[in-house]
């Protein structure tokens, strides 16, 4: 019976892998989707998945959207178990997001900024109306935008630097004695977690869950009030320093959407009241999920403000162990995989308490 | 294939429905907004659809102002005091493609104001509806945030939470620590958060000859506020409700009663204020106030101009 059953579970696998194949390529009178096609049409898909796959690559990331019929967490699981592959050959110095190629620039804190507000490409002032006209092919002239006289400034300084002047908002200072980012990719977790380690589990973490818990603590299973102090996207340049030269050398450029929240801080016995600060950093377009980074981000400050730790968004350790969308979803799906022997067990015993609390269930049957 | 494409893409380019909702969602929503008028402050549960924009932009505001509003009405829309905040835009567009009806700028030209932060600075009237977009209509909800029991306490009027939270801010700060859904009382029953208008505004919430509507279409809440109602804030006598104040007045206009916007104005830091109701400042600034700042001045992006339609 057991060589049967192996033989059979092959035979299934197969055929399983075959009927993937063909689902995935639909209809074969519709043409197939090609990878650079995905790669430019669903850009915020692709975003996404390089965001939770943590690999800055395109055609890659289309490339697995194209394979897992364009399920994220699936595509993401493929990146990330190629990602595992590659050696790491440098570490960047960290970008200069003061530098950057602005493609999108709001904050909601000042009516006015130095460098101007730039609303970019969003859908935020699109009326969600389906638009059944690209039911046909869309004339690429139609779809140009009209560009600017002039190009943005390529130094805009940080929307709320001028109130940050008045010690009105925390300072960014490094943590002390720290020379070196911890890699959440490469060592466990470690609790109580450094800042460090929470924003690299919260920009891998899982989009929808990460704006779930954002949006707890907004609703009230939290203590958030923030503002976006500044939320941008755009282009920065990746620089590393090779030993051989001793000097940053670029390496291309890359897109990030960063957020930075502020919230209102009351001030404890020690320290005055002030804008405390949350922040969110993600590739590509994101920026629901550099926002809920953001939010979660502060919320997980709680005890280094005095603040009272009683929800879950406040709650590093379960934040932190929840936020994996391949953990979540391998965990969950497991539960298809056999479990005759635990089961079994946990059959006998139920049968066995049954016994000792009520009499054998047959008797009570008869009974009644 | 191509066929049912067609099909949809026709169907597409039919007209929506007047004010886009349909007739009976419409209807179901002007049901709770009479309920609502009938019990001041309550907080009456709807059927809240989804809108072609995202919830927290308005969704609660746009379909209450959808069920009210007629062939005949002009409407304003504000967005933090300011007409021409792309948010305001964007809902006014939405109205004038799905309704049709005439929009103005004018507090004293509209018959209906969709608002977002603010009460205009002109007095409303009577005729008037101002629709405010509420994002979190439960004014318990920071101090409890289960809405099951928020809803027991609202009926059994146990509002000592909220009191104690306002002693608390005046045992730690000295005086009550919110500047924005300052909690009241309306008609003497209800607890209500009159939505994140600065508490400034608040005075202009009691007694309004104007009709009041409060939608929150995320939270699935309705509620209102008729004519002549009373609405008290939540003070104590030896802590009185007061407003914010500026040293400032309007760097544009030279008003000194109106709610002032802090502008950064370069990168040094320095700053100028401008009263945040843009109608407001304009209006004046054609009736010739000047501000310190209101002439020869280059306005920035989004400040006031005082150009009229």
């Amino acid at each position: 019976m057991a060589y049967v059953a192996v033989k059979g579970g092959e035979q299934a696998i197969l055929n399983s892998h075959r009927l993937i194949a063909e689902d995935r390529r639909g209809d074969p009178e519709v043409p197939e989707l090609t990878v650079s096609q995905i790669a430019e049409q669903l850009g915020l898909a692709v975003d996404r998945v390089m965001c939770e796959g943590s690999v800055y690559d395109r055609e890659l990331a289309a490339l697995a959207l194209k394979q897992a019929q364009g399920d994220a967490v699936e595509a993401i699981f493929l990146l990330r178990a190629f990602r595992t592959t590659l050696p790491r050959f440098a570490v960047s110095n960290a970008i200069e997001t003061d530098r950057m190629a602005i493609q999108r620039r709001i904050s909601a804190t000042f009516k006015d900024v130095p460098g101007g507000q730039v609303l970019g490409s969003t859908y935020e002032y699109t009326h969600r109306l389906l638009d059944f006209d690209l039911l046909d092919n869309a004339d690429a002239e139609v779809t140009r935008a009209e560009l600017a006289a002039t190009p943005l400034d390529a130094n805009c300084p940080r929307a709320f630097d001028s109130i940050s002047d008045e010690g009105l908002i925390e300072a960014e200072v490094p943590a002390p004695g720290k020379a070196s980012v911890f890699d959440l990719t490469r060592e466990p977790l470690a609790l109580p977690a450094g800042r460090d380690q929470r924003l690299q589990n919260l920009a891998r973490g899982d989009e929808g869950f990460v704006v779930g818990l954002a949006y707890s603590a907004l609703r009230g299973y939290g203590a958030a009030h923030p503002y976006v102090g500044e939320t941008r996207v755009g282009d920065v340049a990746i620089e590393v320093v090779p030993e051989e030269l001793g000097f940053p050398v670029s390496i291309g450029d890359i897109t990030v959407t960063e957020c930075q929240m502020l919230d209102l801080f009351a001030g404890s016995d020690d320290e005055p009241a002030r804008f405390t600060r949350g922040y969110g950093l993600s590739f590509g377009k994101s920026e629901r999920k550099a926002m809920g980074m953001a939010i979660v981000d502060r919320s997980l400050r709680s005890r280094e403000y005095g603040e009272d730790v009683k929800y879950p968004a406040q709650d590093e350790e379960f934040v932190l162990s929840h936020t994996d969308n391949l953990e979540a979803a391998g965990f969950v799906s497991h539960l298809t995989l056999p479990h005759y022997v635990d089961f079994q067990g946990d059959l006998q015993f139920i049968r066995q308490l049954r016994e000792e609390q009520v009499g054998s269930p047959s008797t009570k049957e008869a009974a009644e | 294939m191509i066929d049912a494409h067609e099909n949809a893409a026709k169907r597409g380019r039919q007209a929506y429905n007047f004010a886009y909702l349909d007739e009976q969602s419409k209807r179901m929503i002007r049901r709770c907004i009479l309920k609502a008028m009938a019990v001041p402050g309550l907080q009456v549960p709807f059927g809240s659809r989804e809108m072609p924009l995202a919830y927290g932009w308005g969704t609660g505001g746009i379909q209450v102002t959808a069920s009210v509003i007629g062939p005949n009405d002009t409407l304003k829309v504000i967005d933090q005091g300011a007409d021409d905040a792309t948010n305001a835009v964007s809902i006014r567009r939405f109205f004038k493609r799905v309704a049709g009806i005439e929009t103005t700028e004018k507090t004293d030209a509209a018959t209906i104001i969709q608002t977002r932060h603010r009460v205009p600075e002109t007095p409303l009237r009577e005729g008037q509806v101002i629709v405010y977009q509420v994002p979190s209509p439960e004014p318990l909800r920071s101090l409890e945030p289960r809405e099951s029991e928020t809803r027991k306490m609202h009926a059994y009027a146990e509002y000592g939470l909220m009191s104690v939270q306002l002693y608390e801010d005046i045992a730690r700060f000295g005086h009550i620590a919110t500047a924005h859904s300052y909690p009241v009382m309306t008609h003497g029953r209800y607890l209500m958060s009159p939505s994140p208008i600065p508490k400034f505004d608040n005075p202009k919430i009691a007694n309004s000859p104007a009709i009041q509507l409060y939608g929150a279409g995320r939270e699935k809440r309705i509620y209102a506020v008729p004519p002549y109602t009373r609405v008290q804030n939540l003070d104590f006598e030896d802590h009185p409700f007061r407003v914010q104040k500026w040293r400032h007045c309007c760097s544009l206009c030279g008003a000194s009663d109106s709610y002032l916007d802090e502008i950064v104005v370069n990168d040094s830091g320095q700053r100028m204020f401008v009263c945040s109701d843009t109608d407001y400042c304009a209006t004046r600034r054609d009736q010739g106030h000047v501000g310190p700042e209101g002439e020869g001045r280059a306005p920035f992006g989004s400040l006031p101009n005082s150009k009229t339609e």
